[in-house]
Parts: structure tokens; sequence; C-alpha cells
């Protein structure tokens, strides 16, 4: 019996099901730092990499973590990170480094209430935009938001795969009700899964892993493979090799963003759940998803038209079609565990005068009720 | 910034040297050049695979060093770059890993990494230029500066205690310990070789000129100036109370060996570790830890 892929069906917790998602993923190093409420990961982690030849350690800190993780991934296998708001805050350093080095790796935020120490064992969702800009610089990433135990195991090899694919770190944005909720979780045959393997450089001799064509994003050299890997956080041209010139800045910066922008339409994940002749639509993502799952089918059996887009992940921002899904209707409802993140961009897309808001700043997961109140009120 | 030297002939070094990258950033009497060369000259004398070591480095003007040896290398954020190798060395164990940065790097900034990397006894080679200061960015005061030197963030004179480093890597757990100038050329290679052959957390500290910013602030001469005072005022003595090696504004220097031991180095546990589980795992056919 294989020993990573634990084929099975389970009544666990969300932070586990992220672990077994990232074993099955092919993930052999974690590196992390104690936080509430990721800690069980991190547990887990302890637990089952050892059984799978790969290596669990419980650094000084966060910035160490994520600098661990980027070094492993330089190794050749694939690595990720735990943790929450504040520990969040400290590995955006080297996950600069990492999108700037084009490491693929994995951060798992498993979110709660902040600024600061702010609510360690409630849930919410304020690092959404720390996701996308929380390190300095121009840059895109991806981020993947569950809103299902099992989806914390399903996203969580997405996000692997993604990170492999465009050498982009990318961010599971979980959050304190998911990562501590116990529900079913499925785990599949091994060969069910789809697994991106890290890709071999073609040949040894002038090679670069560093090409500015977001359409054809170069396989990466690890280490002890005769490669004489040189990789820098400076500003570097197509050799790797820092240079400070303009042209290469402008080059380095494009090729980075649009390696994701470019490829935005076949990285994004999203569920329609009765759009079709809906009149209001509820955006949302994570855990919220559940509550206005519960709303919509309460709302339709009183005959209102409303219907749910569901965001599996909002980094880069499914632009398209939150803007079709908002022309189609009369107004949007927009559901986050924070005082408006993802709100501003539907706003963007779909313009100020139709998108209703209803923010939760913590603990506090919006009550279908409150949702299906709100939603009466649009249908008015 | 492409080479224009014509090379005369080839210098037995230049296969371990990424040439298209020299010449190097750094002045004119900086030790650093001191310590690359050491450094390839060690891996070249002791035949190791360059294919089978990593160097890695953090920020700083020894930070470029990455850029220049020709071997698997990496030029990480400010004070990482002890962390980025723990985790190279844990996912692929066969690599020789060799961390070199500066004062600055492995102990304000990275200080936290280098205590808890000895602590493990993490098998890393850690090479620290310390030349008393931040150099790169003008000549600020480091953890490393002695009292009442001059620096442009201490224009009065360093109201500050220095780490004295041999000590602390020693209090660390570090399995060895040396101190070096860039004047002990030879002691130097042959320390750095005995440092690459044995196993667990090791550092070398090599005290290194910085004629151009630390040397005029304390109006220390020009670079031979430096080199000769250096010469003139460290003192060899090995295996001496690194605690009573503190460096001194205008005092002597202890050089030497401090530290030579052994203890279970930390690749090796988690070997046993995985051995372990891996009998239990085949003996009673069920994981140990069934929390799923």
């Amino acid at each position: 019996m294989r020993r990573d892929v634990l084929t099975g069906e389970y009544f666990t917790e969300g932070d586990i099901a992220c672990a077994e998602g990232a074993i099955a993923a092919g993930c052999r190093f974690f590196a992390g730092y104690p936080i509430t409420p990721s800690s069980e990961l991190a547990e887990h982690m302890a637990a089952r990499l050892p059984e799978v030849d790969g290596v669990f350690i419980q650094m000084e800190d966060e910035l160490g973590s994520m600098a661990a993780v980027i070094g492993a991934s330089w190794a050749g296998v694939k690595s990720m990170t735990a943790t929450s708001g504040p520990g969040f805050s400290l590995m955006q350093e080297n996950i600069g480094l990492a999108i700037m080095t084009e490491t693929p790796c994995v951060i798992v935020n498993i979110m709660r209430g902040g600024p600061s120490t702010g609510q360690p064992t409630k849930s919410g969702q304020q690092d959404v935009m720390q996701a996308k800009w929380g390190s300095h610089g121009d840059y895109e990433i991806i981020a993947v938001c569950p809103s299902t135990v099992q989806e914390m195991f399903d996203l969580t090899i997405e996000a692997f795969n993604l990170s492999e694919i465009y050498r982009v770190p990318v961010i599971v944005l979980g959050d304190e009700i998911l990562g501590h909720l116990t529900e079913k979780l499925v785990i599949p045959q091994p060969e069910e899964i789809e697994i991106v393997e890290r890709r071999k450089p073609p040949i040894k001799e002038g090679y670069s892993w560093f090409k500015f064509n977001p359409a054809s994003i170069p396989a990466m050299a690890s280490f002890g493979e005769g490669f004489k890997v040189y990789a820098t956080g400076l500003t570097h041209d197509e050799t790797g090799h820092p240079d400070m010139s303009p042209e290469t800045q402008t080059k380095l910066v494009k090729y980075l963003c649009d390696k994701v922008r470019k490829n935005a339409d076949r990285i994004v994940k999203y569920k329609e759940i009765m759009l079709d002749d809906a009149e209001i639509a509820i955006i949302t993502y994570g855990s919220p998803v559940r509550s206005a799952l519960s709303a919509v089918k309460r709302a339709r059996k009183e005959g209102i038209k409303v219907g749910l887009l569901k965001l599996s992940i909002v980094w880069p921002f499914p632009e398209k079609i939150v803007k079709k899904v908002s022309e189609e209707v009369d107004t949007v409802v927009v559901l986050e565990m924070n005082y408006g993140q993802i709100l501003r961009e539907v706003q963007r897309v779909a313009g100020l005068e139709r998108v209703k808001f209803l923010p939760k700043f913590g603990e506090d997961l919006h009550k279908p009720g409150e949702v299906l109140e709100l939603v009466r009120r649009c249908k008015k | 910034m492409k080479s224009t030297i014509k090379y005369a002939a080839a210098h037995p070094l230049d296969p371990y040297l990424r040439k298209g990258m020299i010449p190097h950033i750094w002045c004119t009497g900086c030790g650093n050049g001191v310590i690359l060369n050491c450094f390839i000259r060690a891996v070249r004398d002791l035949n190791i695979d360059v294919n089978k070591t990593v160097v890695v480095s953090g920020i700083g003007c020894i930070g470029r060093i990455t850029g220049y040896i020709n071997m698997d290398s990496f030029h990480t954020t400010h004070g990482r770059p002890i962390a980025f190798a723990t985790g190279v060395k844990l996912a692929k164990p066969e690599l020789n890993v060799v961390v070199i940065s500066g004062d600055g790097d492995l102990f304000a900034i990275g200080g936290n990494h280098f205590i808890h990397a000895a602590r493990r006894n993490m098998d890393l080679l850690v090479i620290c230029a310390n030349n008393f200061n931040y150099g790169m960015t003008g000549g600020q005061y480091a953890p490393t500066t002695p009292l009442n030197a001059k620096t442009m963030t201490s224009p009065y004179g360093n109201i500050e205690h220095p780490f004295n480093l041999v000590h602390l890597a020693w209090a660390s757990g570090a399995v060895y310990v040396a101190r070096w100038t860039t004047v002990h050329v030879t002691r130097l290679l042959k320390s750095i070789k005995k440092a690459l052959t044995k196993k667990g957390f090791r550092f070398i500290e090599v005290i290194s000129p910085c004629p151009e910013v630390y040397g005029r602030y304390n109006k220390m001469g020009d670079a031979l100036e430096i080199i000769k005072w250096l010469k003139e005022n460290s003192v060899i003595q090995h295996f001496t109370d690194p605690s009573k090696a503190e460096i001194e504004l205008g005092g002597k220097i202890t050089v030497g060996e401090f530290v030579e031991k052994e203890k279970p180095v930390y690749n090796d546990l988690i070997l046993h570790l995985k051995r372990r589980i891996k009998e239990k795992l085949e003996k009673e056919g069920k994981r140990t830890l069934v929390k799923i």
C-alpha cells in the first residue's frame, strides 16, 4: 500500500486535509513555525513526512521557514510552509525572493482576525490583499481559496501543480473555520490524482532557467545536478546574473507579472451555481461560500432568482467571469470576512452602483439568515 | 557589467570562477578576494566535487561571492543564507553546503538563524567575512563594531558592545570554530580544508580589511597599512578560551582554532528517525501516529 496517498474516506479537519493534499501532490519538505490556527497542519506534517521519506523542520521563525522552503525547492524537492496572519507577514520578505527567483513552493495561510496579534483562535479573511501585495515590488501571484475540507485537499494539490507550471509561489488561503472544521474527506486512488512533476532542463550547456517569455516558462535547474545554478534576488537578465539596467528591470518585471496575467484564463477556477436565470448574484470565496449556498437555496424556495459565483482562485482575479455575471444580473452581493478587500476588485469590474456588501470582522461567519435578509432587500 | 579584461593565460583557478562575472565589485584592498581565493583553493586541493557543492550568500559586499564561484550558488535575502542553506541540506543531504556572508548579515539581521543552525548542529560550513561594519551601505556600525570605533552611524564613536563571534559560535554549539585574518592566507586555507572535511555546524570568522570605508573613518591608513597592522596585532593561540578572544579597538586579535569536537549531526538524526519509522511500519504493517 502506498504511504503517500492514503486512499479512503475520512472524517477529518481542514488542516489535516491540506497536509494530506500536499503529501499526495509530492511535497516532501515542510518548514514552519507554530502558530494558531495552523499548528495542526505542521503537527500532521511532522508525523507524516518521515513516513514518506520527507523532512519536517520547525524553524526558529517564519523568516527562516520561508527561506528554507525556497532552499529545499532549489534542491529539487517540492516544499511548503503553513502559517497564519502574523507569520504570513514575516514570510513576505522571502515570498518576494521566491517570486524573483521563480521558485515553485506553496504557502498555506490559515487566516485569523487581525491586525497584529488580533484574534489567534478566530476566523477572518483579512489577508487576501496581503496575499496579493504583501511583499514589496511589482508582481503577480496565485492564491487558491478552499471552502470545504475536501477542497483543502483538492486545491492544495492544485496549488502545487500551478506553482510548478508557472514557477511562482502559490498561496492557499484557508481560514480558522476551515482549518478546524471536521467533515468528510475522500482521498482518491493515486492514479486519479493529477500531479505536475518538476520539469528538468533539457540540456546542461548554455541552458538558461530564466527566460522572459510568459508563453514558455523554462524548466528550473536544481542544485547538485551539474548545472552550476546561480540565482539572485537582485534584478537579473536572462542569464540569471545581476543587471541593474532599466531595460532589464522592465523586461523582468513585465515577465514576472505577465506570466500570471497572460495565463489568467488558464489559471482561474470558479463555480457558477444557479446563475442561469439569476437577477441577484452572490460573489464570495472560502468559508462564506457555505453560508451563501444555504442562503441561495432558501431564497430560491421563496422564488427569489439568486445565484452564486464561488471563486476557488482569487489571484489572479477572475475578471472575465465576474464581468459576465455582473452584467447579467441587477445586483451583485459580495460576502467576505473583512471590511472589503475582494469587494474592491468586484467594484472595479462591476461598477460601484450595483454592488452590495456584507462584511464580517472575524470570528463571526455570515449567518445564512443574514445573507437571505440582504438578498430579500435587494429583490425589493 | 561584462568583462573587458583579456586574460594573458589561464589561471589554475579559472575553472572555479564564473569568468563572465569578473571583474568583481570589491574595492581595492578589500579582504573578500582572499576569502574567495582560499575557498576555491580549498575545494580544488581537496578535489571536492564542484557539482555537489552549493554556496549560499546573503546581502552585503561578500554576498556577491556566489556570483563569482562557478558552482551551484544562490544569493539570498539579507540575513537568510543559513536558513536557505538549511532547506538545501535537508532536501538533498548529499550536497556540501557552504554559507559565505558578512558579519552584519549573519549576526544582526540573521543572528537568529546562526544560533539555531549551530544549536541543531546543521551540517553547514559558515564562513563570515568580518569587516566590523556595513560596507556596502556606506559604513554603518554592525554588531561586530568595536566600542568607540567610528562609523557613519556612530560618528562620535560606537557605544554598543560588540559580539565576540567565536564565543557566540562556541556557546551556540558549533563543532568547529576558528578565527583568522585575511593576512593568514595559508592558515585560513588549511582551516577551510579542515572544516570542509568535517561534519556538523562549522564556523570560520575571517577578519577582513575594509580600507575604503571602515578603515577610512577610523584613520587606519591605506590597504597596505591595514594589512601590516593586522599582521603585527594578531596573536596565534589555538584552543584558548573563546570568551577571552574579544576584539577591542586598537587591541590585539586572538586568532586560531577555538573548538573542534564531535556531536550528532542533524541529518544523521533524521536518517535514524526515518529508519526507526520504516522498521516499525514494515514490522507492524501500520502507521504509528494515526490522526487520519
